[in-house]
């Protein structure tokens, strides 16, 4: 047997029911490479002891059946977990332990998972690289000084280093799918309405989704079909009849129509990603699939429209952070001394942007201008993927327009941070599902991803679609453990 | 159009959140960039265009009107910044 953090969620299931592993043994064995791993930073704050009295606890009268038997599994900071700290990777909820829990958490625990602890990512995930949060950046695994992608990118650096065997972090302009390929992970953001927003500190309400981040296509199936529900306490929730993801997981993929947008050929893109989506179409032919040129016209304004409303919905969210009721509180003289003084102190330099262009773009004799503007083009950029799925099936793109890059090479130029987001954001804009798989690695032996883009609620295709692609690329990540400490 | 330094106090007036003349200049600098960015969307000619206000197209649902008590005020006030057993607890407001 490969040694036990090595191992899929799959493999890890299989060998609990088969009663090869404990609980027990395979928490241990993942804390300990924890203890040993605190050099990348994934943890925010970890449950280690109570997991292990949990592992116990399910040894003790293991229900097999579940979907997640005794698994133990970290989470991203940003779902609120009961009596567990949820920082949202900020000052403003250093203090803060929830007294409710988040749904989709609750689906992991309610399927047999255990709660590890609480994953490191950008503050409010607002940001690229997880270098805003209050709690420092995270080390990508992948290779040392280099950025893990974010927000979720404790989440996606933990999975790659085998900290956790799977996680779930939150996409709302990307934090799922970029971190995903910056590690050589899975990384699937469902469809608007598919997992609940219940519990999950807000960002941009009418974007953010959860999703699954995994080593591979089949986990990532397993992962989605606990976690995907739904839901009375989230009101854009949709009740749907969800699909046994994993049992229909499949690698037929004949005649499946696959669209290429042209738009997504964008300049000064390195060769390495045009060569990697080359092959990409290729392996998708190989496996039976018909290969559709469409266009997306609007694609280059989605950029601009993500940036005016994801800070305005970010400013509204964030008007919730006082200092009245909960978090971290800065006295002042009076009631607007203080409000001003602990979102001074409490919030970091990314947030602060973000909530003033929010502010500024909602405010009295701009909010038409730019809010109503950027909701019209919203519509367009929607109807662009409306028209190109009435002629095919799934759109196949690069996830990112670059490799990970070095700690502090973009945090003095937002846009150009703003920019690793490109082939990302549309799908948020518009709703619907994408994954990013890994797909290859660049000169410096990075690793690099495609994204497979589907029509609302049918999580299936691109699960199906990654999952022959995956047989074909046959991706390795062979990272050296340099990080490990005795 | 270009965001002056009073532009930028006043937008931190209405975000409540306090900054110095240092960091205001400088996030003029970063505003001023990110709206240029932005300013692209001009190119768009979207006055026949509806705004898209939900991307998950269902009406808000109805639930019943049920009386459901469960005592939750101690919960609420778990992580009040300033204890008391009773209320939330901020500066003096009426004179």
């Amino acid at each position: 047997m490969s040694d036990i953090t090595s191992q899929s969620l799959f493999e890890l299931t299989l060998n609990i029911k088969e009663k090869k592993l404990s609980s027990e043994e395979i928490t241990k064995a993942f804390i300990d490479r924890a203890e040993k791993s605190r050099k990348l930073n994934v943890y925010v704050t970890d449950n280690f002891e109570k997991a292990v009295d949990q592992s116990k606890k399910f040894d003790s009268n293991p229900n097999l059946d579940s979907k997640l038997p005794g698994i133990p599994i970290a989470v991203k900071d940003l779902f609120c977990t009961i009596g567990v700290r949820t920082t949202a990777g900020s000052k403003i909820l250093n203090n803060f332990v929830p007294t409710y829990e988040s749904t989709v958490t609750q689906n992991l625990w309610n399927h047999g998972a255990i709660l590890l602890g609480k994953l490191n990512c950008d503050e409010f995930a607002m940001g690229s690289s997880n270098e805003t949060s209050f709690f420092g950046n995270v080390q990508n695994p992948v290779g040392e000084k280099l950025v893990p992608g974010g927000s979720s990118g404790g989440s996606s650096a933990a999975v790659a280093a085998n900290l956790t065997p799977v996680t779930i972090g939150t996409d709302t302009g990307g934090s799922i799918r970029q971190p995903a390929s910056f590690t050589g992970t899975v990384g699937l953001k469902p469809t608007y309405g598919s997992c609940s927003r219940y519990g999950i500190v807000a960002f941009a309400s009418s974007l953010d989704q959860a999703g699954p981040m995994t080593k591979n296509v089949r986990d990532c199936s397993m992962l989605l079909e606990v976690i995907s529900s739904f839901d009375q306490k989230d009101s854009t929730s949709i009740d749907y009849k969800r699909n046994n993801y994993s049992k229909e997981l499949s690698k037929d993929i004949k005649g499946k129509k696959i669209g290429i947008p042209k738009e997504y050929r964008v300049d000064n893109m390195p060769d390495e990603i045009e060569q990697l989506w080359k092959n990409g179409i290729t392996y998708a032919k190989d496996c039976g699939a018909e290969i559709v040129d469409i266009s997306l016209p609007h694609t280059n304004y989605a950029l601009p429209t993500y940036y005016i409303v994801a800070p305005a919905e970010a400013s509204s969210n964030l008007a919730r952070y006082d200092g009245v009721k909960y978090g971290f509180r800065s006295p002042g003289q009076n009631l607007i001394e203080m409000y001003e003084k602990t979102r001074s102190e409490g919030f970091g330099d990314e947030v602060k942007r973000r909530i003033m262009i929010g502010t500024y773009v909602l405010s009295s004799g701009y909010y038409d201008a730019y809010y109503l503007k950027a909701q019209k083009v919203r519509q367009l950029i929607k109807k662009d993927f409306d028209d190109a799925f009435s002629k095919v099936d799934a759109i196949l793109t690069p996830s990112t327009p670059s490799s990970a890059f070095k700690i502090g090479e973009k945090t003095n130029d937002p846009v150009s941070m703003y920019l690793n987001d490109i082939f990302t954001v549309p799908i948020n804009l518009a709703g619907l599902p994408g994954i990013s798989i890994p797909a290859g690695k660049d000169k410096n032996n990075y690793p690099l991803g495609l994204q497979v883009i589907g029509k609302p609620f049918d999580e299936q295709i691109i699960l199906n679609i990654s999952y022959a692609l995956e047989d074909k690329i046959n991706f390795k990540n062979d990272i050296s453990d340099w990080w490990l400490s005795e | 159009m270009s965001i002056d330094l009073k532009t930028v106090k006043h937008i931190s007036k209405l975000a409540r959140i306090s900054i110095d003349d240092e960091k205001a200049n400088k996030l003029k600098g970063d505003l001023n960039n990110i709206f240029e960015f932005i300013e692209k969307l001009n190119e768009l000619n979207t006055d026949n265009v509806q705004a898209l206000t939900s991307i998950a197209e269902t009406t808000l649902r109805f639930r019943k009107d049920e009386i459901k008590s469960e005592n939750i005020r101690e919960k609420i006030l778990k992580n009040s910044p300033e204890e008391n057993k009773d209320f939330f607890v901020v500066p003096k407001v009426v004179e």
